[in-house]
């Protein structure tokens, strides 16, 4: 899928990466219309080889017990993944992108870095899907170990809240995939989305939150505001920022 | 907005609604619900029941879509289109409680204790109500429901308890089985999934568990619109073993023509036999299938047919006895026919023979004075005895066109996406 050759008026003379404004599309899509694109049927059929091709290079995924560990939720244009692949080498990571160009921009810069930085950028992949319906469909019960969300869509609406990646039935769903451990990440530049985020995370029963000396000591920490193009954005532009950041615990009896 | 479904709300071929059966879990009394109608027969009296209901809006103003009665057999729940749940004593038939849904409700079951009636909506929300502190005598009682847990914006098209009570299955438009821990306070929401059973590659349109002494804790069995049932182990959400229906269900029942839907209505599974009756859109009669729980297989055992009718039923039952399965076949709305609304209820006999061998057993269809308060259950069931058979020819494609339109996913061209897209903003310039 990430072998796919770039088309060569695409990409940026000076640094052989894919140019963003051909993968212009549209702001916002709405994640509750209908799909159009395939869904793996279960954990089981997702074709490793395809995205991770260095650390499967069959397609028989039987004898390798490697799995995605992070992903990236409404992953943009990828600069969190990109970041987080020099930094955990070892670890396969995914984007999941509901709008189709963003995703094959990802597609197209993943192969461009893997083929200028050979044997690096093997560990990630991206995903043209609906996370919020479809998460089931990708990762096991608790073989996540890091899950972010970055810089979301606010769908400001009363109405339209239940479209939000972060509620409290969508939860359930992430606490189900995320291993006992495991930490989910959240930014917004938006505050009463950041407030959102916290409460739904705070009120639920699988999730703690991290306390101040975890959070300095954990270096991804440092990327959520830094590594994404959206969180850049908000950055040059001097403004204030909202995480929220959560552990998946045991349920207590 | 949410287009897929409001396409479908739009559609009048959804408006058809087929017909239900129930069974008291003691075979005290039967239940029918034909579009609005809900039509109940007390089997120990031998006569029809007169349903009490003094809520604000009583009984039902459009199609129910669940009927169902709690394992212990004290209550019974209706719901459907007109976003009531309706509780009824099965005491003395009152309505004893109407709880209000925001959304049209798909389906309804009740926890193993009796104490809770869960239901779920169109947009994927499976809501709970307490039931503590209702005892049916006084008037109906105000309830609010509580949302449990949520399949995100699918159609829920089932909801079982598993038999030891600790989980509640829920099973979606979007080919999705979840399996979900019921807590201690449901109220506060059910949190704690257990895993997902995935496997199937079209909707999926019912549950049912099989138990046997050897397997108190037993088996999750599920039909779809891929034409196949499936045997499920729920704590791991493992798929144990696929049974191709559609297949024997093409050849058996009308031309075979390639585009035919076979997809799996309903399944029932006989108390402590190894047996699954399963419904097919396009066999006529039922499919009779054997379990082996020991090597965790699901076979064809055999059709059986229901004479010259041609009968596809649209709704399974069975008590806890497992003497004998109810079925029913029919649909509500029905335009292009004289009747608004028919249905017919057939019963089969002969599981309880002392042949456990299921492949070998007798199963035969009563006769109509054979079934269980004969023409007086009929009459009260059915609005009439007698039904011209040929009717049910064109029910059942209606009833089918109905299902196929709700809960298969349109394959549309790319040409025609685009266009729909295009209308969709024109419309929103428009506001
Ligand atoms: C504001 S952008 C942020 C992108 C990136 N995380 C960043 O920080 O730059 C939100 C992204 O989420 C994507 N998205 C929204 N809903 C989604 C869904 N249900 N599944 C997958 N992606 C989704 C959008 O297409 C969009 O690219």
């Amino acid at each position: 899928m990430l072998e796919s050759e770039a088309n060569p008026t695409t990409l940026s003379k000076s640094t052989g990466l894919p140019r963003k404004r051909f993968y212009r599309a549209r702001a916002h899509s709405n994640p509750l219309s209908d799909s159009h694109f395939p869904v793996p049927l279960s954990p089981r059929h997702v074709d490793y080889s395809l995205h991770y091709p260095q650390f499967f290079p069959s397609s028989d995924q039987m004898g390798n017990p490697k799995r995605i560990q992070f992903a990236d939720v409404g992953c943009g244009f990828g600069g969190l993944l990109i970041s987080l692949s020099t930094l955990y080498p070892e670890t396969l990571m995914i984007g999941m992108e509901l709008r189709d160009k963003v995703t094959e921009y990802v597609k197209e810069r993943i192969c461009a870095l893997r083929g200028t930085n050979p044997g690096q950028y093997q560990n990630v992949s991206v995903v043209r899907t609906n996370s919020m319906k479809f998460i089931p469909n990708y990762f096991e019960k608790g073989q996540l170990t890091k899950m972010f969300f970055l810089f979301p869509d606010p769908h400001f609406k009363e109405k339209n809240h239940r479209r939000r990646v972060i509620s409290p039935h969508l939860l359930d769903e992430y606490a189900y995939v995320l291993e006992i451990g495991g930490v989910i990440y959240t930014i917004t530049d938006v505050e009463e989305l950041g407030e959102w985020m916290k409460s739904c995370l705070e009120n639920h029963p699988l999730f703690e939150t991290l306390t101040e000396e975890e959070l300095e000591a954990d270096p991804v920490v440092k990327l959520l505001s830094t590594a994404t193009e959206e969180g850049q954005k908000v950055a040059r532009n001097g403004g204030q920022t909202f995480r929220a950041v959560y552990r998946r615990i045991q349920p207590s009896v | 907005m949410e287009d897929a479904l409001n396409e479908g709300e739009n559609n009048k071929e959804l408006e058809v609604a087929p017909a239900l059966i129930a069974v008291h879990p003691t075979q005290d009394s039967v239940a029918v619900a034909v579009g609005s109608d809900l039509r109940v027969f007390d089997l120990r009296e031998g006569c029809g029941v007169h349903l009490t209901d003094d809520s604000v809006e009583p009984f039902h103003k459009n199609s129910i879509r669940a009927i169902r009665y709690g394992a212990n057999g004290k209550y019974f729940v209706s719901a459907g289109d007109d976003k009531l749940v309706k509780i009824w004593s099965t005491n003395n038939w009152r309505c004893i409680s109407s709880v209000c849904s925001e959304k049209r409700v798909s389906t309804v079951a009740i926890s193993k204790d009796g104490l809770y009636v869960c239901f779920a909506d169109k947009f994927g929300v499976v809501w709970v109500v307490d039931l503590h502190g209702i005892d049916g005598s006084e008037a109906p009682v105000n309830k609010k429901a509580a949302p449990l847990l949520a399949h995100y914006c699918s159609i829920i098209t089932s909801l079982e308890f598993s038999p030891d009570g600790r989980f509640i299955l829920s099973a979606d438009r979007d080919f999705k089985i979840r399996v979900t821990v019921f807590p201690e306070n449901p109220l506060d929401g059910a949190h704690e999934i257990q895993s997902f059973c995935l496997g199937h590659s079209e909707f999926v349109s019912c549950l049912a568990f099989i138990c046997t002494v050897d397997y108190p804790q037993g088996f999750l069995l599920s039909g779809s619109g891929d034409s196949t049932v499936r045997l499920w182990e729920i704590d791991s959400g493992s798929l144990l073993h696929t049974c191709e229906v559609g297949h024997k269900a093409g050849h058996l029942g009308s031309n075979g023509s390639k585009e035919d839907c076979s997809a799996v209505i309903d399944l029932c599974t006989i108390p402590d036999h190894n047996i699954v009756a399963v419904a097919t859109q396009s066999l006529q009669g039922i499919m009779i299938l054997s379990c082996d729980l020991s090597s965790q297989s699901l076979n064809i055992a055999k059709v059986v047919s229901t004479g010259a009718e041609n009968y596809i039923p649209t709704s399974f039952a069975c008590s806890c006895s497992g003497e004998l399965l109810w079925m029913i076949t029919g649909v509500s709305k029905f335009r292009g026919s004289d009747y608004n609304s028919l249905a017919r209820v057939r019963v089969l006999s002969g599981f309880n023979t002392s042949n456990a061998n299921s492949a070998e057993q007798k199963v035969i269809v009563l006769g109509d004075n054979e079934v269980p308060g004969a023409e007086k259950l009929l009459h009260k069931l059915q609005g009439s005895v007698s039904v011209k058979e040929d009717v049910f020819v064109a029910a059942a494609e209606a009833v089918k066109t109905a299902m196929c339109n709700l809960l298969i996913k349109k394959q549309y061209s790319a040409e025609r996406r685009e266009f729909r897209k295009r209308t969709r903003n024109d419309k929103k310039t428009k506001q």
